[in-house]
Parts: structure tokens; C-alpha cells; sequence
């Protein structure tokens, strides 16, 4: 098996996919993912310094 | 030509209001304000820079075709290039739209900025319903009959045919783009004519 096909069999893709069901929420476990992701990112973008922030501070 | 007729021409006038409302140093500038040094303000050009991949590989996957992107290695490079520059886009778009919402960027006078990019983020979901009703495979074939009962209920599938495999293809390829490009360069420029919306604390001190 090739390199990519080792990688690819740790991803199956050819199953069903997996939902969350929660009463009136349907949702794929793929797209939960995306969006926890995005949560993550958010909070990280806000809270994680960026770099020469303090350079700039000083002069504006 | 006498001045006064030089000055009454629509190109005299539109180029005095454009370099008016927008000249080259605000255009281009060199330095944004401070409050601009955090990872906040990234997501609006990682979405433009995923746009640009967007773009540059649907033009590619334009000049070779549905059986190039299905059946050879480089197509299908080319063609995951496309489906995950569109995930970057959304990804970036999303966290973009949060960042803005929580720092109310409609504020001073910026209603125009954030009406653009509110029309850029649906019209995008329209470019990218019809990129997947477009692949030209069972998957599409799938989408575009489970979508077709949904759009028809709107009263839109009478002129917007899910199952129209060209009509799709049109929208995806032609219109929609255009709009999505055009609206991003309005958006964009609207940036540069308002400037970054400062935050909350910096607003007493700005209008000082």
C-alpha cells in the first residue's frame, strides 16, 4: 500500500457517516468537528499574543 | 477644450471623487493602527487569500474539464486544491463574521462594510451549493435530487433548476463568482475608505 494509502485508510470515507442526534439537532460528527474547530480558533485568535503587538503599542 | 468642459466630464469628476474618498496612501497604506496587532484581524485576508485559491484552481479546473479533475492524478490535485481552499474560505469567513459581530463592526458609519460582507457570506453559500451539484458524479446526482424538493417548495426551482446540470454549472462557474469578487472588492475598499473598526475602548478616545 502506498504512503497516501496508509493515510487514507486511518480516514475511512466509504461508511456511513456519524450523526449526533440530540431532539430536534441533526448533525454529522464531521461537521461538529468543523465547528468545535472554529470555536477553538476563535478563542485561540483572541487570547494567544501576537507578535511585535507590544513594538506597536509603543509607537502607534 | 476649455477647463470648464474638462471639468464636467464624468471621468474628470469620478476620478476627483475617487481620489477624494480614497487616495493611493489610504489605498495602500503603509501602517494600520495598533488595536490591528492581533490574531483577530488575520481571518479577513486568510479568506481573501483562500478566495484567490479559489479562483486561481476553479480557472484551472475550467480549462481541462470534468474528465481531467475525475480521472488523473494532477486533476484530482487540482481538484481537492478547490474543495479545501473552499473549506479554508468558510472556515476563515466564519471566524471572520464571529469577530466582527462581537466587535460591532457596523459602528461609525461602517453599515455599508458589514451589509457586503453579510451579502459575500450568502452568496458564497450559493457558489458553494451549486460547486456541489456541478461535480458531475453520482455524489452530485445524489445532492442535487435530495436538494431539488427543498428548492422547489421555496417557489425558486422554477427558474433555478437543482437538476439542470448546465444552468448549475453557469451559476457556479459565471454568475455567482462575479457577484461573490465583485462584493469582496466593494467590501475590501469600504475597509479602506472607513478604516478597521476600533474596539470599545478606544472609541471615546477616537472621536476626542
Amino acid at each position: 500500500m502506498s504512503w497516501y494509502g496508509s493515510f487514507a485508510a486511518l480516514l475511512p470515507l466509504d461508511n456511513l457517516g456519524h450523526y449526533l442526534h440530540w431532539h430536534f439537532i441533526d448533525i454529522s460528527i464531521a461537521n461538529v468537528v468543523v465547528i468545535a474547530l472554529m470555536v477553538i480558533t476563535f478563542i485561540a485568535a483572541l487570547l494567544l499574543p501576537f507578535p511585535g503587538r507590544q513594538r506597536r503599542k509603543e509607537n502607534p | 477644450m476649455s477647463t470648464t468642459e474638462i471639468d464636467r466630464q464624468w471621468t474628470t469628476r469620478l476620478r476627483r471623487r475617487a481620489a477624494g474618498k480614497l487616495p493611493p496612501e489610504k489605498l495602500l497604506p503603509d501602517k494600520q493602527p495598533s488595536y490591528v496587532s492581533s490574531w483577530i484581524y488575520v481571518f479577513g485576508v486568510t479568506t481573501l487569500a483562500a478566495l484567490t485559491v479559489v479562483i486561481a484552481t476553479g480557472c484551472l479546473l475550467a480549462i481541462r474539464g470534468p474528465q481531467w479533475w475525475h480521472s488523473s492524478s494532477v486533476g484530482l490535485f487540482v481538484n481537492s486544491l478547490h474543495l479545501w481552499s473552499v473549506e479554508i474560505f468558510f472556515f476563515a469567513m466564519v471566524v471572520h463574521l464571529w469577530g466582527k459581530y462581537f466587535m460591532a463592526a457596523w459602528r461609525g458609519g461602517r453599515a455599508m462594510t458589514w451589509m457586503t460582507g453579510v451579502v459575500t457570506f450568502l452568496t458564497s453559500i450559493g457558489a458553494a451549493f451549486t460547486g456541489y451539484v456541478s461535480q458531475s458524479n453520482f455524489d452530485s446526482q445524489w445532492i442535487s435530487t435530495q436538494a431539488k424538493d427543498g428548492i422547489n417548495s421555496t417557489g425558486v426551482g422554477a427558474f433555478f433548476n437543482v437538476l439542470n446540470l448546465g444552468q448549475m454549472l453557469m451559476w457556479h462557474i459565471v454568475l455567482l463568482p462575479l457577484v461573490a469578487v465583485l462584493l469582496t472588492a466593494i467590501h475590501v475598499l469600504l475597509v479602506r475608505v472607513k478604516g478597521v473598526v476600533p474596539p470599545f475602548e478606544d472609541v471615546p478616545k477616537a472621536t476626542k
